[in-house]
């Protein structure tokens, strides 16, 4: 039968029960503990009556506060939209030279075109813009398809190679050696004359290679890259005579391109961003740098 | 441990398993016929009921055991799921370390299918939850009742079949991320016939349980085993509830949840928070409520505490998981529930911590010395923390920072390191001496190295994602004067850049911890018994039944 005894350390007793050794005391509820069991019942009920709680059916308690989160969160977009729409409104009404001579709304230009290029274009141009391999650096001048704000807005709008846009900016570089245009021999030509475009070293030791690829290039290059290889801002086709390069200038990286092709893509904003959006992020990006 | 099961237990074991090898056959020709990958989970169960099979074969003709063993507690499976159970940790907290060095550097994976973030992740949170934790609470869970009801398990099979059964469905989950097989609810991804068998061996386990407490030989159901038998029929309920489901075609491993929108949120939200309730507090506290006082020889500071703590934790907590969902398309009125429910659920929740930390009045010295017993009382301060920090976050002001952010990652390791492993890994050192009849852990030394590692681990891995979460939070909602966002997500990724470090490292120390752990108690095993065994750890004897 349960006997109590009296615990020597706490002065409590027990409860007689037993198991394996274990025992317990009877000791009484701490009054604090009663105390925060009331306090917390006595918050919810007070926060039940206050807001919706209970439900009751088809509907529920609303609450004396009235309070409705939806309509809280609508009330809030639309006073961030209106604190927004002041400056807004002008980047979307003024011209490119106009909102660039205005310091307080390139600050407004600044400030956003930070935050909405971090979200959509970093992934891919970086978050200082300058690019990855396939994918253009966005601060030098040039340009694949003309640097004018309109250029670079349409760019944006309509996206290159875009599945999404019907508008989109076309761009192929055929795979001239895999689709059996050209045989090896004249890909490896072709590649070390279009290397010595921007490096009249290469062509030390290659002269005959080099020869060859000029007829190669003049037959099947010129088309979109220019008689001279500077490239056509109407179809992408880049200036091979610079230094830039998107995909690498090495050679194995120029013999890759022939071979393989590029049909970079970049995707159509129009349907993500909105027309001011676009129109910060243009004037973000030419305020980095890449003026032409 | 074969030759421990009676004749006609063998013979029912190799049935069953033969019949189990025949459904693991059936589903890789039934997946194979659809080029399914239940093929794969089909060869799985076919081979593990084979492996299983051929062990209870190599000891079939073995003499039958002798009657006296009625006269003693039955502790292999207790044993065997310890050791299972530290096999599991180390997976897991590999597999969690790893993620965590992902999140940082996200080159360090194998550009595989099958070691992307979104397969390791869950094989992380299963390996430990489910695997670890899981098989801890079955093998105490056997060796509490056992004691606390002075009575043997009711038969010797029941409990092998828990044991292996439960691991089989812990298999069949991991290896199926890998796979990609999951159905998408967390903490619930295994598909449809996991699940299925996962709730024949929940049946029996519940059965076993209330058989043996059925045969007591106390007047009174000690608290633990309130805990326990809590954690056992919640989570049954859980489980089954969650995930109703319409399999695609039985030959396939896909299936389609009977909830859908909100509807399913609120259902995996309610299985999500009670799952933290049932299998991550209530079995636990039903293992701290044993090892604790045993090992600290102290009695249990207030029995009326266990009673209000019981059942405010069990009726508060099946509220609460709302509060998963607050600002979502849940009605608000939902919502108000799930935070109000969480903040009264605080003070149950430290009745129960503070019962344990007052039983240890009068044995603080004791915590002082001995590692094991500061594991425990360690878990119980965590237990505590933790809870408090759930009941504020469950806050809908609170949470509008807190959610999605790795507050919630800290929250929530905060409660599976600090309170669950601790109180683990204590109850482990405290009962591997007990059972193999060993006067104490190979090495105590170990054990310190083991608490403070796992300590510093989670103290590390803690501050660290309270300081990303809480940036995060604030760069996600910080404003420019012109009425736009401040910071692109990118910029957040960098600010937590150091702290995902950090939290790798803290990881990689509780890692170390439980690699140290798993040395001691192979050492202790392995080392000769010095002792008899331990006068008074034997059940009240049986009025034997005929059948038995």
């Amino acid at each position: 039968m349960a006997v109590s005894e009296r615990d020597p350390h706490s002065g409590h007793m027990t409860t007689g029960h037993e198991w394996n050794g274990i025992k317990e005391l009877n000791t009484p509820v701490p009054k604090a503990v009663w105390l925060f069991l009331i306090l917390t019942v006595i918050f919810s009920i007070g926060y039940w009556i206050l807001m919706p709680a209970w439900p009751l059916g088809k509907t529920h308690t609303r609450g004396l506060l009235d309070n409705d989160q939806r309509e809280i969160v609508a009330r809030r977009v639309s006073a961030a939209a209106e604190a927004r729409s002041n400056w807004m409104h002008q980047i979307g009404a003024m011209s490119y030279g106009q909102i660039s001579a205005n310091p307080e709304l390139m600050a407004y230009v600044r400030e956003d075109g930070y935050r909405l290029f971090g979200d959509n274009c970093a992934a891919c141009h970086g978050m200082d813009a300058k690019g990855n391999s396939g994918f253009p650096n966005l601060t030098d001048r040039d340009w694949l398809w003309g640097g004018s704000p309109d250029t670079i807005a349409h760019t944006i709008e309509v996206g290159i190679n875009s599945p999404a846009s019907k508008d989109t900016r076309v761009s192929q570089m055929l795979a001239f050696g895999k689709d059996g245009t050209l045989d090896n021999d004249a890909v490896l030509a072709v590649a070390d004359y279009v290397k010595t475009l921007s490096d009249p070293a290469w062509a030390k030791g290659k002269a005959a290679s080099v020869a060859k690829g000029r007829e190669v290039f003049a037959a099947n290059c010129v088309a979109c890259h220019g008689d001279q290889g500077h490239g056509n801002l109407q179809v992408g086709a880049p200036n091979l005579t610079d230094q830039t390069w998107l995909y690498g200038g090495d050679i194995s990286a120029i013999y890759t391109t022939i071979y393989e092709g590029r049909q970079g893509e970049m995707p159509a904003w129009a349907h993500r961003l909105s027309p001011v959006d676009r129109k910060i992020l243009t004037l973000y990006l030419l305020d980095r740098g890449g003026k032409q | 441990m074969v030759s421990g099961l009676t004749v006609s237990e063998r013979q029912w074991s190799m049935a069953i398993l033969v019949i189990v090898a025949f459904v693991g056959l059936a589903m890789a020709a039934a997946g194979a016929n659809r080029a399914d990958p239940m093929q794969a989970h089909g060869f799985i169960v076919l081979l593990f009921s084979l492996a299983v099979f051929c062990f209870v074969l190599r000891d079939y003709y073995q003499p039958e055991p002798a009657a006296a063993r009625l006269a003693s507690y039955y502790d292999d499976p207790s044993k065997a799921g310890i050791v299972v159970a530290m096999l599991w940790a180390v997976f897991g907290m590999f597999i969690g370390d790893w993620v965590a060095w992902l999140l940082a550097f996200p080159d360090l994976t194998f550009d595989a299918a099958w070691s992307s973030f979104g397969r390791l992740r869950p094989a992380h949170t299963t390996g430990v939850i489910f695997g670890f934790g899981g098989n801890a609470l079955i093998a105490t869970s056997f060796h509490v009742m056992q004691r606390t009801s002075r009575a043997r398990l009711p038969d010797q099979f029941s409990p092998w079949f828990v044991l292996v059964g439960y691991n089989l469905f812990c298999l069949l989950a991991i290896s199926g991320y890998f796979l990609g097989i999951t159905q998408s609810k967390e903490y619930a991804e295994p598909e449809w016939y996991a699940d299925i068998w996962l709730v024949i061996v929940w049946v029996v386990y519940l059965v076993l349980y209330l058989r043996t407490l059925a045969r007591r030989k106390e007047p009174h159901i000690y608290v633990a085993n309130w805990y326990y038998l809590a954690f056992i029929l919640v989570v049954a309920i859980l489980h089954v509830v969650n995930n109703l489901a319409v399999p695609a075609s039985f030959a396939g491993a896909k299936s389609y949840s009977l909830f859908s929108g909100v509807q399913d949120a609120m259902t995996q939200w309610w299985y999500g928070h009670n799952a933290v309730a049932f299998f991550l507090t209530a079995g636990f506290l039903g293992m701290l409520y044993y090892y604790l006082p045993k090992r600290a020889g102290r009695p249990i500071y207030s029995y009326r505490m266990s009673i209000i703590g019981f059942w405010g934790i069990t009726f508060f907590y099946m509220w609460a998981g709302s509060h998963h969902l607050h600002y979502t398309a849940l009605p608000q009125w939902v919502q108000t529930l799930g935070m109000t429910f969480s903040v009264m659920l605080l003070v149950p929740s430290w009745i129960a911590a503070a019962n344990a930390l007052l039983t240890l009045n009068g044995a603080w010295d004791k915590v002082r010395d001995d590692a094991t017993l500061r594991f425990m009382m360690m878990a119980a301060v965590f237990y505590g923390l933790s809870t408090f920090e759930g009941s504020f976050m469950a806050i809908r002001s609170v949470n509008a920072l807190s959610h999605y952010t790795d507050w919630t990652i800290g929250h929530v390791h905060a409660g599976a390191m600090g309170w669950v492993a601790l109180i683990t890994f204590g109850s482990i050192y405290a009962v591997v001496p007990w059972l193999w009849k060993r006067e104490r852990m190979y090495s105590p030394v170990l054990v310190e190295v083991h608490f403070w590692l796992a300590l510093a681990g989670t103290l590390i891995y803690v501050f660290a994602m309270w300081n990303s979460g809480i940036i995060q939070g604030l760069m996600w909602r910080t404003y420019n004067d012109s009425g736009t966002l401040t910071y692109s997500f990118l910029d957040t990724m960098v600010a937590m850049h150091p702290y995902y470090v950090a939290r790798a490292i803290g990881g990689l120390l509780f890692l170390l911890g439980a690699i140290v752990g798993c040395y001691n108690i192979w050492m202790t095993i392995r080392r000769p018994s010095e002792l008899p065994a331990a006068s008074g750890d034997i059940p009240l004897p049986v009025n034997l039944q005929p059948a038995e």
